[in-house]
């Protein structure tokens, strides 16, 4: 596609500036992220009676929700494949698998705080075994913005969906699918790590 | 517009991600099930996996290895912020495991009124 040229064109001028402002956004989001996991790693390493994970979480759900995740990733660069050949049925399939996964994801994080919250021994905001304790706070402020962020995507892919439906999207024309596909895989690469270091990472040896 | 770059095997990424995240969740089994075995060297494991996770998604998924450089070193400033936040909480990385009776570790036992 040519576009009309710009007179401060530069070398360092983006192939799509819709691009280059997506890509600026998400460092801005995974600074965000970076600080959130930096602090939940020096209270946990500082604390003498943090709760082994795999005790307390359930890993095998959240293991199937990282699996949802990556397959809904999957099924989104499907779709921006699907409008690159122009064809736009597959692409609003695609997109609503998409969206799919990610209700569903919502679903299963819903299901796992109500549980961890309702269950004996709840894991609570500030409490944990009957003792202030920080590791509810770090747990539900870092997968809460994760799923905050899960349900803001799953707002944007419906969004494109229906102006993929309204005929916005072409073959020569897909940028917007492009860019949304860059903010949920981001949702997913974000998962990735928060998985690793919430749900698996074993306590340090104690001294 | 770049219209001809060539699109990856995503199947052939989803099928590694998925043994990616099959070998994790087993790492992460095996600390119940093999007795003594270095967690040191697990969490290392770990993280090993979930980077080579989050790079496969990042070229791929997000085209990184098939855009302009430009793009790559923006998606890698956060990692300066990460590096500096942690050298400027490592001071209190050390503090309370490696001395329990240190004041600031028995605040965090303070039982709930």
């Amino acid at each position: 596609m040519s576009h009309a040229v710009d007179p401060a064109e530069s070398p360092l001028t983006p192939e799509s500036w819709g691009k280059l402002g997506m890509w600026v956004f998400l460092a801005g989001d995974a600074m965000s992220f970076g600080a959130l996991l930096a602090g939940y790693g020096a209270i946990r390493a500082g604390s003498v009676n943090w709760p082994d994970p795999t005790q307390v979480l359930g890993i095998n759900l959240t293991a199937f929700m990282t699996f949802l995740l990556i397959c809904s990733s999957v099924t989104m660069v499907k779709a921006l494949s699907a409008i690159k050949h122009g064809n736009v049925k597959s692409m609003r399939n695609f997109l609503l698998l998409t969206i799919l996964g990610g209700v569903i994801f919502l679903g299963l994080q819903a299901y796992e705080w109500t549980h961890l919250i309702m269950r004996e021994k709840p894991v609570l905001f500030t409490t944990y075994e009957g003792t202030h304790h920080l590791f509810g706070a770090t747990f539900y402020a870092i997968t809460g913005f994760h799923g905050a962020h899960v349900t803001g995507g799953v707002i944007y892919l419906t969004i494109v969906m229906l102006r993929g439906m309204a005929g916005k999207y072409s073959a020569s024309n897909h940028n917007g699918v492009e860019i949304l596909g860059l903010y949920w895989h981001f949702v997913d690469l974000i998962w990735i790590l928060v998985f690793t270091f919430i749900y698996l990472i074993p306590n340090a040896p104690k001294p | 517009m770049s219209a001809t770059h060539q699109e990856p095997n995503y199947m052939k990424i989803f099928y590694a991600l998925f043994v990616l995240t099959v070998l994790e969740v087993g790492a992460a089994y095996l600390n119940v099930l093999v007795a003594g075995f270095p967690l040191i060297l697990l969490g290392l494991i770990l993280i090993v996996l979930a980077v080579v996770k989050a790079a496969l998604v990042g070229m791929y998924f997000m085209h990184l290895k098939f855009e302009k450089r430009v793009l790559g070193i923006i998606a890698l400033t956060p990692m300066i912020l990460c590096t500096l936040l942690i050298i400027a909480l490592l001071p209190d990385l050390t503090g309370g495991t490696r001395k329990p009776e240190a004041p600031a570790a028995v605040v965090e036992q303070v039982e709930q009124p």
